[in-house]
């Protein structure tokens, strides 16, 4: 494959569940690109296979059709390719938030104490500092957050996907988070696959935003954010993105199928 | 105490009445919240020994007065005397080193084979669905109505009354810890596939120290099944032990010995099931829970 191959390529993946009432469709055929360093959010009203298409990703689900294409190399049906942040924070109670982050080191069979080396340094930088030693629970949501998000980051993986991480934070710290998640990806230079229910978020993070529909789900349109960055918070109230949100907004809704869900998250 | 008591008392009598309706068309009648007062732990620890001291008494002058048949229920100071004997010139320390022993391979064995057969279950979905209605049956059976059968095959050494105290501990562990291999978060197993886990990496990172907190909760209940099987080994065939001691006390007509033993019986279980529980939150600290 040539060098220019995209990080990620979903070619042709689709998903159809056997139920009782016959298969059903959870995806229909979807192609997507993303190429190195690019952050790409995908939004769409529940049901319409994100989490589907991220665990094919991670090759925790094998598809019905399709590969999934990592550097231009088949990796369908694959783990350990990707960082896959889920919903959940998934910190296990019994080691401390510094055991939790080097978790992916840990599994890939990197020595503790190096693992720990190389771990505590970002710890440190990235706002955990004075929690390295502390257990899970007595963390906020967002401090939580932030460490699965280093778990994630510190596997050492080109490539990361976050499922919705901050979907069960509160506003003001929803804000908060996503300036750092900006300053993470700056520093990191990782490719960024992120599924939110939140348009707004979508487009103040995103240089792509795919609209997903449901039944099944597909990919309706692609928008690029081509924003300046580093983007002020005030961006949000630019005519460029605001057009760009009436047109994510449109297309949510258009869809009739999708109407019902998209009230419950409005 | 009963002076505080009374003093107390007064004191709340006094504070009672409630205070004259400062309004004039007030008709409710203002109380106060009631409040209960905590003695001193020195008066209720002094209170607990009175009573028994109080209860040991009764029963003496009772029996020194004709009130109760020192025949049927012997009296403390018999009872005193035959504690004495039994631990001076009687086989006091053999019996309850036979026990204890029984006791403690049966909880050992019972709740660590328990745990690993509750934990195997995560390997294999079709192994656990297969078995579980083996161990429901095994669960469903009173095992101590098989113990003439344990004594058969295991002889009336110490291996029977283990047995007996292992197959009580055993079905209990493994039931706990498949429930907590069951309450396992499969979203956390995802997180571990997806970091390239290999099966054992899962089972050792996440499963077992998941499932520690189940297992550990079963320690105390177990010490005590472990006991129950024990004595009652002892008690359909045995050379030694505290159950052993009782059977023979009691057909003949010993009933000081009888009191004696059950006596000692119930420290051994108290001090077993305090260090148990000592170690269950000692434990449980080690685990986060």
């Amino acid at each position: 494959m040539p060098i220019s191959a995209p990080k990620l390529h979903v070619d042709d993946v689709s998903m159809s569940f056997a139920t009782p009432n016959g298969a059903f469709q959870a995806l229909a055929p979807i192609t997507l690109s993303i190429a190195t360093g690019r952050f790409v959010s995908l939004i769409g009203p529940s049901g319409c296979g994100k989490s589907t298409i991220f665990n094919i990703i991670a090759g925790l689900l094998e598809p019905t059709g399709g590969r999934v294409l990592i550097e231009g190399a088949d990796a369908t049906g694959t783990i350990g390719r990707v960082g896959y942040m889920l919903q959940k924070d998934l910190l296990l109670p019994w080691r401390t938030v510094l055991d939790n982050a080097i978790l992916g080191m840990e599994i890939q069979g990197i020595p503790l104490r190096q693992a720990r080396e190389r771990a505590l340094p970002l710890l440190q930088r990235y706002g955990l500092s004075g929690f390295e030693y502390l257990y899970p629970s007595s963390l906020s949501g967002g401090m939580r957050q932030r460490a699965a998000l280093l778990r994630t980051l510190l596997f050492d993986t080109d490539l990361i996907l976050l499922d919705e991480p901050f979907g069960a934070l509160d506003a003001q710290t929803k804000l908060q988070m996503q300036e750092w998640l900006m300053q993470l990806w700056g520093d990191f230079g990782k490719t960024v696959l992120f599924v939110t229910h939140d348009v707004e978020e979508a487009i103040y993070l995103s240089d792509e935003v795919h609209v997903m529909a449901t039944r099944p789900g597909c990919i309706i349109e692609t928008i690029p954010v081509t924003l300046p960055r580093p983007r002020a918070r005030t961006a949000a109230l630019g005519p460029e993105f605001l057009a760009i949100k009436e047109r994510c907004l449109k297309l949510l809704n258009v869809t009739p199928a999708a109407s019902d869900s998209m009230n419950k998250a409005a | 105490m009963a002076v505080q008591d009374t003093i107390g008392t007064v004191a709340e009598v006094e504070r009672a009445p409630p205070a004259a309706p400062a309004g004039a068309g007030s008709i409710r009648a203002a109380r106060r919240l009631p409040v209960q007062k905590d003695w001193p732990i020195w008066a209720l620890i002094a209170t607990q020994i009175g009573i028994l001291i109080g209860a040991i008494a009764f029963w003496e002058i009772g029996a020194r007065a004709g009130w109760i048949d020192a025949f049927f229920w012997s009296q403390p100071s018999a009872i005193f005397g035959t504690l004495t004997i039994f631990f001076t010139t009687g086989d006091a320390w053999t019996d309850i080193g036979f026990t204890f022993r029984s006791t403690i391979f049966g909880f050992l064995l019972g709740t660590t084979a328990g745990s690993l057969f509750g934990l195997s279950f995560w390997w294999s979905r079709n192994y656990a669905a297969i078995v579980q209605p083996y161990i429901i049956c095994f669960e469903s059976i009173p095992k101590l109505a098989l113990a003439p059968l344990v004594i058969l095959v295991f002889g009336i050494g110490l291996s029977s009354k283990v047995a007996i105290a292992t197959a009580l501990t055993l079905v209990v562990s493994t039931l706990t810890t498949y429930a907590g291999v069951k309450a396992l978060d499969p979203d956390g197993e995802r997180l571990f596939y997806s970091l390239g886990a290999t099966r054992m990496q899962v089972f050792r990172k996440l499963v077992v120290p998941f499932c520690l907190p189940w297992v550990i909760s079963v320690l105390r209940v177990n010490i005590g099944l472990a006991l129950t099987g024990a004595i009652v080994g002892e008690f359909i065939a045995s050379q030694h032990g505290l159950g052993r001691a009782i059977l023979y006390a009691g057909q003949t007509y010993d009933i000081a010995l009888v009191w004696v033993a059950v006596l000692v019986l119930s420290t051994l279980a108290v001090i077993m099931y305090a260090t148990v529980s000592w170690l269950e939150s000692v434990l449980r600290k080690g685990v986060r829970q």
